[in-house]
């Protein structure tokens, strides 16, 4: 287990070291990050000044090396345009994202789970089939139009919640949280929602399929055939089964949601990290996409540890030792 | 049944909600969303127009400018030459910083003392410290600078520089300005709260030695999508916002929940044309018609620029792209600024002419050319360059369109590697901005010619703009900066298409003042009584 657990993060620390030079050698392709930065009125003295200040003078290999005798000492560098440690300034935006990010897996799978085992169960009924219809727009619409049509219908329309931004935050553990207030979790709702459609979607989906794989097992008709109520057939013997995939998905777009809820948090001006790295992206600030980058690596590496240590609870056949070679 | 009622339940508690949130914004209390993000609080970290519309608000200069730009007194009463390198300039009295300090002619010093000296500064202010060598102290309401040369723009720069106090200032970092703790000005709002991308929160200042703005509390919202920003203000949860989409002004126009305020704005857009390429030298994106190299560079014959010039229908750019958004320019600032050119006009739509020159000039089949530019940066950048391609390729000159994202392309464009590109400018008003920056020969030495991006070069308008750099006779540089102008217009420097109309709209019973410089500043919300 040990050994298993140093082989991951001994693959992490690798896969972030290859992240930071792709991206140091991506943004340096891109183009240059003192034409976007610099007031375009600036004389060619003002031009030099700025590229030294931001030690974009050295060569592309010295910057580098400077980024990593200063990583390994704990520090990504700083914003070319907020002049603020980019690890502070992503971690002063995480809150943000965070809550957004577990209030659509919330979503997803008070709404999705529940749905899926009824269209699972009786797939053939009206109720089923229509929640299947319906998930194939969850699929298929783009998340920027459900987002403008949610603040077209429910802000401007009927003026029911607010259109844009975050609510009134309460600060706890050093980070600023909005969803214990009123006001909070009403601006939460709607971003929330549009994340997570595509969520519910799936595991709606997920759900049902194992659903249907799952009820004509042998270990089901046995366990009718023992007279167990159908509810503990349903909630203990299938659910339990079907759990897996649903797991590793939900956790993986748990991630996803974490690092690219870009479109949603632009539209619905949500200050989370996706609206961030958008914003570096666009003026190439290099050091908050490498530290971002190369923390998203290290959090889906996380994810996917996590995941599988929830397999051997779920299923104790999965053995982790066996996987690690 | 159950879940029906919980349903029906949670809706009538989110309604409540929302109606407790509207209640709680009371009549001194404005809520305003701006489209660009704003970098720091720290007046002297970041040239950039966001920052400096939030500087405004919080602090002032020693000359401030009205809507249209123009000088007015700010914490300077008055300010003349005393002497060929000697400006003097006479303080306001009886200010005082939002702390309490008074304003004095000390904190002018260290303001410009901090210029050169901010750490870190992707763009700084120190260009406007640079041409003075000293400053005199001749009594506290009286400050003296002097320079190296004449130098007549000493108050057009003073318009840039906003004055800290000293004694909460000293020794500062950005950050400190970043948590509030010394982002303390002379200005009309104290911030309160500074939400990094988010929002910034500010409070009336009781002391404030201008007219007394109209709102108590004022929360500025940053909302960087076009469509979000808008939806906000139409829902009600903001009452004014800036950048409006062209695509909507139509439709808000007709809106009477909406109001809209325009003003011509001072940003030129235009075409940059390759001139680092001589007369037989090949130019990076011009061919022959079968795309063989051309073993010249027809954009440096003056009646090929002039045809390309000739057309462009930047009436119909203007009509059909910008939605009525611009205004047809042929030069860089417009009418009834200082150093606008008057005899200068935007060139007449004229194909057949077009053709004629391009005969004229060995080109009566045209060529082959690339025109580039941007397709995030200024509005509808992307399709006007569409548009031009058209007009192009109808006189002869097979134009393919290349558009680009910011980033990558100003790079590009700064290495000289177009042969033709959109761009844009936004002025200072005066005619020596554009000519000391776009169209005077590039020169590291003097710092010419930086943002002269097609390498153009003409000694008779050097000769000029040296001439108005060293003349402190507002009214002969005036002169000089329009025959300069003139003689460049007149060159085709530069393909001038538009300059582009700024747009703001707020709720029913608000008013934002509109300005040509771009900055959406809080003071410029009014309340108006309800139609």
């Amino acid at each position: 287990m040990t050994l298993y657990l140093i082989r991951r993060l001994f693959q992490a620390l690798l896969v972030m070291l290859a992240m930071s030079l792709i991206v140091f050698i991506g943004v340096y392709g891109i183009g240059d990050p003192v034409e976007i930065l610099i007031s375009p009125d600036a004389d060619q003295a003002e031009r030099t000044r700025a590229i030294a200040a931001l030690g974009l003078d050295l060569p592309l290999w010295r910057q580098y090396g400077v980024f990593l005798l200063r990583a390994l000492q704990g520090d990504l560098g700083r914003s070319f345009v907020y002049n603020e440690p980019a690890l502070q300034l992503i971690m002063q935006r995480m809150p943000a994202t965070l809550e957004l990010a577990i209030g659509a897996t919330v979503m997803a799978i008070v709404i999705g789970l529940p749905l899926g085992l009824y269209a699972g169960l009786k797939p053939e009924s009206i109720g089923g089939k229509t929640i299947m219809a319906g998930s194939i727009l969850g699929f298929s619409l783009p998340s920027f139009w459900v987002g403008l049509m949610l603040i077209m219908v429910f802000a401007v329309q009927l003026g029911w919640l607010p259109s844009t931004g975050r609510g009134t935050t309460v600060e706890i553990l050093g980070g600023r949280w909005s969803f214990l207030t009123h006001d909070g979790l009403a601006h939460i709702i709607m971003p929330a929602m549009n994340l997570a459609l595509f969520k519910i979607s799936l595991v709606i989906r997920l759900t049902r399929a194992g659903v249907r794989e799952a009820m004509l097992m042998d270990y089901v008709k046995f366990a009718r055939a023992k007279g167990l109520t159908n509810a503990r057939v349903i909630f203990v013997h299938v659910f339990k089964n079907i759990l897996i995939p649903v797991v590793t998905v939900t956790g993986l777009e748990f991630g996803s949601t974490i690092a690219f809820s870009v479109v949603t948090e632009s539209i619905f001006a949500w200050p989370g990290m996706g609206k961030l790295i958008i914003d570096s992206i666009n003026v190439l600030d290099r050091p908050v996409i490498v530290a971002y980058l190369m923390m998203i690596v290290f959090m889906f590496i996380i994810i996917n540890l996590v995941v599988d240590l929830t397999y051997t609870v779920l299923d104790p056949r999965v053995r982790l030792e066996s996987k690690a070679t | 049944m159950k879940n029906v009622k919980t349903a029906a339940l949670a809706a009538m508690s989110l309604v409540c909600m929302s109606g407790l949130a509207q209640a709680q914004r009371t009549a001194d209390q404005m809520v305003m969303a701006v489209g660009a993000p704003i970098t720091s609080l720290d007046p002297h970290y970041h040239q950039l127009s966001p920052n400096n519309a939030v500087s405004d608000a919080i602090f002032d200069k020693l000359v401030n400018t009205d809507a249209k730009a123009r000088q007015i007194p700010g914490l300077a009463l008055s300010w003349t030459a005393v002497a060929p390198t000697v400006w003097e300039f006479k303080l306001r009295p009886n200010v005082t910083f939002q702390n309490g300090n008074a304003f004095a002619a000390e904190d002018v010093v260290f303001t410009i003392e901090r210029l050169p000296n901010v750490p870190n500064s992707p763009s700084s202010y120190a260009a406007y410290a640079r041409p003075i060598v000293r400053m005199e102290i001749v009594d506290p309401l009286t400050i003296r600078f002097h320079t190296r040369e004449p130098y007549p723009l000493l108050p057009l720069d003073m318009t840039n520089v906003r004055i800290l106090d000293k004694e909460t200032a000293e020794g500062a970092s950005t950050e400190d300005f970043n948590a509030l703790k010394v982002a303390i000005g002379t200005g009309p709002y104290r911030p309160t709260a500074y939400r990094n991308g988010d929002r910034i929160e500010f409070t009336r200042n009781p002391t404030y030695w201008g007219p007394r703005p109209d709102f108590d509390r004022v929360t500025y919202r940053m909302i960087t999508n076009d469509a979000s920003r808008l939806a906000s203000l139409l829902s009600g949860d903001v009452d004014s916002i800036d950048q409006v989409p062209t695509t909507d002004v139509a439709r808000l126009r007709a809106d009477p929940r909406v109001q809209l305020a325009e003003i011509v704005g001072l940003r030129l857009i235009f075409l940059g044309l390759d001139r680092l390429r001589g007369a037989n030298e090949n130019s990076p994106f011009i061919t022959d018609n079968e795309g063989k190299p051309l073993g010249r560079n027809p954009l440096s014959d003056l009646r090929v620029r002039r045809a390309l010039s000739m057309a462009i229908d930047r009436q119909a750019i203007v009509d059909r792209v910008m939605e009525g958004a611009a205004t047809p320019a042929g030069q860089f600032l417009p009418p009834g600024t200082y150093s606008h050119v008057p005899d200068v006009t935007a060139t007449a739509y004229d194909p057949d002419g077009a053709k004629r020159l391009l005969a004229e000039a060995g080109y009566p089949n045209g060529f082959r050319i690339q025109l580039n530019g941007p397709n995030d940066r200024y509005i509808n950048d992307s399709r006007v360059i569409q548009a031009i391609g058209q007009m192009w390729t109808r006189v002869g000159i097979r134009t393919a369109v290349e558009a680009q994202t910011w980033a990558t392309f100003v790079g590009r464009a700064a290495r000289s590697e177009y042969s033709a590109f959109l761009i844009g400018w936004g002025s200072n008003p005066d005619g020596s901005h554009p000519l000391r920056n776009i169209l005077a020969t590039v020169s590291r030495e003097q710092g010419r010619g930086a943002s002269n991006r097609g390498s153009y070069s003409n000694p008779q308008v050097d000769s000029l703009l040296d001439q108005a750099l060293a003349e402190l006779d507002e009214a002969k540089r005036e002169q000089l900066e329009i025959q300069a102008q003139r003689i460049a217009a007149e060159d085709v420097a530069v393909i001038p298409l538009h300059i582009q109309t700024n747009i703001w709209a707020t709720r029913q019973g608000y008013l934002h003042e509109p300005r040509a410089d771009e900055l959406t500043r809080p003071q410029d919300v009014h309340r108006t009584p309800a139609r």
